[in-house]
C-alpha cells in the first residue's frame, strides 16, 4: 500500500492548541477579580473556621456575668452578648458549623441531583416524566416546612440538617442536568457507545458525565450560596445550629429583641458575617459561570 | 457604466491581524486585489486561509480581536480607512451588502420576511405601503413564488434555499456596489445549490454589482465567476481569469487543489487522488521565504530563503511562486498506483429485502425508508445519493440498529439474520457493523483522550486487553496514519482531517465487514478530503471491508462507490452498478442530480432544474413520487400509479414509467460527467 500516502504529520504543537479545556478555565478564573475577591472571602471564613478557635481572644462560651451586654470597645472588639460572651469571638468561630453544614449539604445535593438528572434525562420517556413531575411537587414545597416534618421525625441534629437542605436541592440540581443530558445525549459519540455494545452506567458516567461537568460546577456553587443561606435560616427558627454552639442564625434569633434596647452589636456582625459568605460564594459563582461561558 | 475610473473595490496592501494571547497574529499579508465595476471575483482557498476575514474587512467588521494593521480599501473610490463611524455606516448601508453562508441564522427568527424586508426600505426612508410593494418586487426579483404568502412567514417556516433567497433579496434591497457573498450555497442540497447559483447567475445580467464570492468550492467558482483568486496563508498566491487559473493554474498550490478533487469520473481502482502534504502555518506564523514552501515538492532553498513577490504574467494573471513556468510539473504527493484487486465471486455480504420505516408525524405516518432493498458483495462500497430528507441516514441508522425497522423486511449480514434491535444482536454482529459519522465533534467524546477512545473500542469492539490491546492499538493508529503522539491529546487539540482518522480508527476496530460512511467528508477541506478518500479506499482493499457512503457530492461517491442506490422520499429511485447510473441512461432523478453539480470545465450542456421543494415525506404525492417535480413527466400514470423498480440491464433497476429505451433516446445527446 502507499506508505507515502500519508500527510507528514506535524510535531504536535502545531495541532496543539496550547492550554486545555480545565486550563483556560482555570487561566481566565485567576484572572477574574470576581471571582478572586469572591474567593478571598470564603477563605476568610475557613481559615477562621479551622483555626479561629485558637486565635480569638476569648472562649466563644464563656459567660461573663458581670460584663454582660457590653458595647464595642479595645477589650472587646464587636462588645459582649447577655450572658457577656465575647461577640467577636463567636462571630470568628461561628463559621465553623455553618461552613460544615453548608457545603456538605450541597455535596450531598450535587451527587444526589446529578445521579438523578443522568438517569432521567438519558432515559427519557416515562421515567423522566414521572421522576419529573415527583421532583416539581417536591420543589413546590418550601424547604422550612420539609425541614419542620423531618426534625419532628429525626430530632434536631447536624445530620438531619444537612440531609433535609441535600434533599431538598438535590431535585434543582437534577433539573439543569437533566436538559445538559439531553442535549449531550444526541450527540454521536453516545451513539458509538452504543454501537461498542456498552452498558447504560458506563455511557452515563463515563462518557456523558464528563461532558456536563460544567453546569454542575455552576449550579453547585449557586446552591452552596443559597444553602448557607438555608442553613442560617433553619438555625434562625431553632431547628438548625442548637444553643451553646456559637452560629450566627442563632445569634441573631436570641439576640434581636435587644436591638430595640440600643444592644445593637449582639446583631449586626452576625449578619455581616452571613452577608459576606453569601456575596462571597455569589461572587465565586459568577467568576465560576463566567470562566465557563467566555 | 457610467464612469471607468472607480473600481468596485480595491484593497491596496491590506494587512489584517487578530490578537490572540496579547500578540497580535497576522491573517491577512498584505493583499492587494481589485474588483471592476461588474466583475464577479472569485477568492478560493481552504479553511483557515483568511478568505472570510477579507469579507469583513472590507465591511470593516472585524470581530473584536482583529484590527487592520495596514493598508487601505476603497469601495467606489472611496477610502474606507478615513470614514468616521457614521460615514462607515452610511457607506455600509448604501453600497455594499453581504450574504452569509447560513440563512438559517442570517435571517431574524422571530420576525416574519415581511417585516424583515420592509425594515430595510423605512431605514432607507421609504415607509408603509411604498415599502411593502418594494419589498413584494424584491421577492419576485429573486424568483419566490407567491410572494404575499411568504411575507407572512418566519424564516422556520421555509426551506433552506428560499431562506437563502430572501437573504439575497434582503442583500440586494439597497442596490449596493458591491455584494459579497460568503459561501452562499455551502449548506445547501446540490439541486438547491443549482438553484441558488442559476438565480445569482441571472441577477448578474440585471444588476450592475460586482461581486465578491467566497468559496472553497473550486466548481462553484469556476462557474460564477470572471476572475479567480487563490489566497494561502493570508496571502495571494494566484489570480488571473478563471478559465485560465484552473485551466492552466501557475502556483503549486492551486495545481496541487485542482488534483486533489476527484474529477471526470475517477474510480478507486483508477487510481488514488493526490494529496497536499503538511498543514497550512498556523495563524500569525513567520513566514520566511515562500509559505507554501513546506508543502511543495518543487522548493528550493532559493524558496525557503527568500519570498515570491507576486510575478505578473502578462494577460493579468499573478503568481507568487519563483518557478511558476514550471508550477504544474509538480511532482504527485500520493502515487496513483494501486495494487490491482481482482474481482471477487463471493456471496453478498449485506442482504436488505423490504425495509421499511414509518414514523408517526402528528398522527400521520412517516414513511421514512419504504420497501427498500439492496445488496453488497463484500470489498465493495455502495453509495447512497439523493437530497436530504430523503432517507439516507435513516437507512444507515436502520442497519446499523440504532433505529428498529418496522416489521417485516429484513436485513441479513453474511446470510444471517440481523435482529432489528442493536441491543439484541450478538457481539459479533455489532462489531460488524460500524459507522463513521459525518461530524467528528460530536463522534468523538471531546473528554477523553484519543488513547482511551481507541482502547476502549479495541477492548469492546475487539476483545482485547492488556498487551495484546497495546500492540494492535499501535497497529491500528498506524493503519489510519496517525502516530503515537497523536493519542496522547484530545479531540480538540487535533484538527478536522486528523480527527476523522481517528473516527475511522474506532470504527476499523473491531474487524467490521461493513462500515457506514455518513458524509464523511463533507466538514473537510478538500486536500484533506483526498487523504480521508485514499485511506478509506486503502483500508477497503487491505480488508475487504464492504462501505455503504452517503455523500451529496457525487464526485466523492462516483470515485468510491461500485454500485449506487438513488433515494427519494425513502423509495429507491434507480439502484446498480456504479458506471451504469453514472453514465445512464438514468432515472430522471438522478439525470437531475447529475446536472445540478458544478462542473469545474465549464461544457454549458443544457441543464435540468428541479422546481420546487422536496415534498413532506409525511404527505407524499400520490403515483409516482417524483411526479410533481420530474422533468420527464410523461402524463396521468405518473400521478396515479406508483412505478415498479424494474430492471434496465442486468443488475440496474430504475423506477420508472418512461421505458428503459426511451429513457436512452431522451438522454442520449449529453454525456453526464459529475464534477
Amino acid at each position: 500500500m502507499n506508505a507515502t500516502d500519508s500527510p507528514s504529520l506535524p510535531a504536535v504543537p502545531d495541532t496543539v492548541a496550547r492550554r486545555s479545556p480545565w486550563g483556560e478555565v482555570l487561566h481566565s478564573l485567576v484572572r477574574s477579580p470576581t471571582f478572586l475577591t469572591g474567593l478571598g472571602i470564603l477563605l476568610f471564613w475557613v481559615v477562621c473556621a479551622l483555626l479561629g478557635e485558637h486565635f480569638v481572644p476569648y472562649d466563644p462560651l464563656d459567660a461573663d456575668i458581670i460584663n454582660t451586654l457590653a458595647p464595642p470597645s479595645a477589650e472587646h472588639w464587636f462588645g459582649t452578648d447577655q450572658l457577656g460572651r465575647d461577640v467577636f469571638s463567636r462571630v470568628i468561630v461561628g463559621s465553623r458549623d455553618i461552613l460544615t453544614v453548608a457545603p456538605l449539604a450541597t455535596i450531598l445535593a450535587t451527587i444526589a441531583g446529578t445521579a438523578l438528572g443522568l438517569v432521567i434525562g438519558y432515559f427519557r420517556g416515562i421515567v423522566d416524566d414521572i421522576v419529573s413531575r415527583v421532583l416539581e411537587a417536591f420543589m413546590a414545597i418550601p424547604v422550612v416546612i420539609i425541614a419542620l416534618l423531618a426534625i419532628v421525625a429525626l430530632g434536631t441534629s447536624k445530620i438531619t440538617v444537612i440531609v433535609v437542605i441535600g434533599l431538598s436541592f438535590a431535585p434543582i440540581i437534577a433539573r439543569t442536568v437533566r436538559s445538559a443530558v439531553l442535549a449531550e445525549r444526541e450527540l454521536d459519540y453516545v451513539a458509538a457507545a452504543k454501537l461498542r455494545h456498552e452498558g447504560a452506567l458506563h455511557t452515563m458516567f463515563v462518557e456523558i458525565l464528563p461532558n456536563v461537568i460544567p453546569p454542575i460546577l455552576v449550579e453547585t456553587t449557586v446552591r452552596l450560596g443559597y444553602a448557607i443561606f438555608a442553613v442560617a435560616t433553619l438555625s434562625f427558627m431553632g431547628f438548625g445550629i442548637q444553643p451553646p454552639s456559637p452560629d450566627w442564625g442563632l445569634s441573631i434569633s436570641s439576640n434581636y429583641g435587644m436591638i430595640g434596647g440600643g444592644f445593637w452589636w449582639t446583631v449586626l456582625f452576625d449578619a455581616l458575617a452571613i452577608a459576606s459568605l453569601v456575596i462571597g460564594v455569589n461572587l465565586v459563582t459568577d467568576g465560576v459561570h463566567g470562566a465557563f461561558n467566555d | 457604466m457610467t464612469s471607468q475610473a472607480a473600481n468596485a473595490l480595491e484593497l491596496k496592501d491590506l494587512s489584517v491581524a487578530y490578537r490572540v494571547g496579547r500578540r497580535d497574529r497576522a491573517v491577512l499579508r498584505n493583499v492587494n486585489l481589485t474588483i471592476k465595476a461588474g466583475e464577479a471575483y472569485g477568492l478560493v482557498g481552504e479553511s483557515g486561509c483568511g478568505k472570510s476575514t477579507v469579507a469583513l474587512s472590507v465591511v470593516r467588521y472585524l470581530p473584536r480581536n482583529g484590527s487592520i494593521t495596514g493598508g487601505s480599501i476603497a469601495l467606489d473610490g472611496k477610502d474606507l480607512m478615513k470614514l468616521d463611524a457614521e460615514a462607515l455606516r452610511r457607506a455600509r448601508a448604501d453600497s455594499v451588502s453581504m450574504v452569509y453562508q447560513d440563512p438559517g441564522k442570517a435571517l431574524n427568527p422571530s420576525l416574519r420576511i415581511g417585516r424583515q424586508l420592509t425594515e430595510i426600505f423605512e431605514l432607507a426612508g421609504i415607509s408603509g405601503q411604498a415599502s411593502e410593494n418594494k419589498a413584494l418586487a424584491m421577492l419576485n426579483r429573486v424568483r419566490i413564488s407567491d410572494p404575499a404568502s411568504v411575507m407572512q412567514r418566519y424564516p422556520h417556516q421555509l426551506s433552506g434555499g428560499m431562506q437563502q433567497r430572501v437573504a439575497i433579496a434582503m442583500a440586494l434591497a439597497n442596490d449596493p456596489s458591491m455584494l459579497i457573498l460568503d459561501e452562499p450555497t455551502t449548506g445547501l442540497d446540490a439541486t438547491v445549490e443549482a438553484e441558488v447559483l442559476d438565480l445569482i447567475g441571472q441577477l448578474r445580467r440585471e444588476l450592475s454589482a460586482s461581486i465578491l464570492f467566497i468559496s472553497h468550492n473550486l466548481a462553484v467558482v469556476s462557474n460564477m465567476c470572471d476572475r479567480v483568486g487563490v489566497l494561502y496563508a493570508g496571502m495571494l498566491v494566484e489570480e488571473g481569469s478563471t478559465r485560465q487559473v484552473f485551466n492552466d493554474p501557475r502556483h503549486p498550490y492551486t495545481v496541487a487543489l485542482l488534483r486533489c478533487l476527484p474529477r471526470g469520473g475517477q474510480r478507486k481502482d483508477q487510481g488514488r487522488l493526490d494529496t497536499i502534504p503538511g498543514f497550512l502555518p498556523g495563524i500569525g506564523a513567520t513566514i520566511t521565504g515562500c509559505a507554501f514552501a513546506d508543502r511543495c515538492a518543487l522548493a528550493t532553498e532559493r524558496c525557503r530563503a527568500e519570498p515570491p513577490p507576486l510575478y505578473d504574467l502578462g494577460d493579468g494573471r499573478l503568481s507568487r511562486c519563483h518557478y511558476h513556468d514550471h508550477a504544474q510539473s509538480l511532482p504527485r504527493a500520493t502515487p496513483a498506483e494501486i495494487a490491482a484487486v481482482q474481482p471477487k465471486l463471493a456471496p453478498p455480504v449485506l442482504q436488505v429485502e423490504g425495509l421499511n420505516k414509518t414514523y408517526a408525524s402528528h398522527g400521520r405516518p412517516l414513511r421514512a425508508v419504504k420497501d427498500v432493498s439492496v445488496s453488497l458483495n463484500p470489498g465493495e462500497t455502495l453509495g447512497l445519493v439523493g437530497e436530504s430528507g430523503s432517507g439516507k441516514t435513516t437507512f444507515a441508522r436502520l442497519l446499523l440498529g440504532l433505529v428498529p425497522p418496522d416489521d417485516g423486511g429484513s436485513i441479513e449480514l453474511e446470510g444471517k439474520k440481523l435482529a432489528p434491535r442493536l441491543a439484541s444482536r450478538s457481539e459479533d454482529q455489532v462489531k460488524a457493523v460500524q459507522i463513521v459519522f459525518q461530524n467528528p465533534d460530536s463522534a468523538l467524546n471531546r473528554s477523553h483522550s484519543i488513547r482511551h477512545i481507541l482502547s476502549r473500542a479495541l477492548k469492546r469492539l475487539g476483545g482485547l486487553t492488556g498487551k495484546a490491546l497495546d500492540n494492535r492499538l499501535e497497529e491500528l493508529v498506524r493503519s489510519v496514519r496517525l502516530t503515537d503522539r497523536h493519542l496522547a491529546v484530545k479531540p480538540r487539540q487535533l484538527s478536522g482531517g486528523l480527527k476523522q482518522r481517528v473516527a475511522i480508527a474506532r470504527a476499523f476496530a473491531g474487524d467490521p465487514r461493513i462500515v457506514v460512511c455518513d458524509e464523511p467528508t463533507s466538514a473537510l477541506d478538500v486536500s484533506v478530503q483526498a487523504a480521508i478518500l485514499n485511506l478509506l479506499a486503502d483500508l477497503q482493499s487491505k480488508q475487504d471491508v464492504s462501505y455503504i457512503f452517503i455523500s451529496h457530492d457525487l464526485g466523492v461517491v462516483r470515485y468510491l462507490s461500485d454500485k449506487i442506490a438513488v433515494l427519494y422520499l425513502g423509495r429507491i429511485m434507480e439502484f446498480g452498478p456504479s458506471e451504469a447510473v453514472f453514465s445512464g441512461p438514468h432515472h430522471p432523478y438522478t439525470e437531475a442530480l447529475l446536472s445540478a453539480v458544478p462542473k469545474l470545465d465549464r461544457t454549458e450542456t443544457s441543464r435540468i432544474r428541479l422546481d420546487g421543494e422536496i415534498p413532506s415525506a409525511a404527505n407524499p404525492p400520490t403515483g409516482c413520487v417524483f411526479h410533481t417535480r420530474c422533468p420527464r413527466k410523461i402524463g396521468a400514470i405518473c400521478e396515479t400509479q406508483e412505478p415498479e423498480l424494474t430492471e434496465a440491464q442486468p443488475g440496474h433497476t430504475i423506477r420508472c414509467h418512461i421505458p428503459y429505451a426511451e429513457l436512452a433516446k431522451l438522454q442520449k445527446p449529453k454525456t453526464m460527467e459529475p464534477a
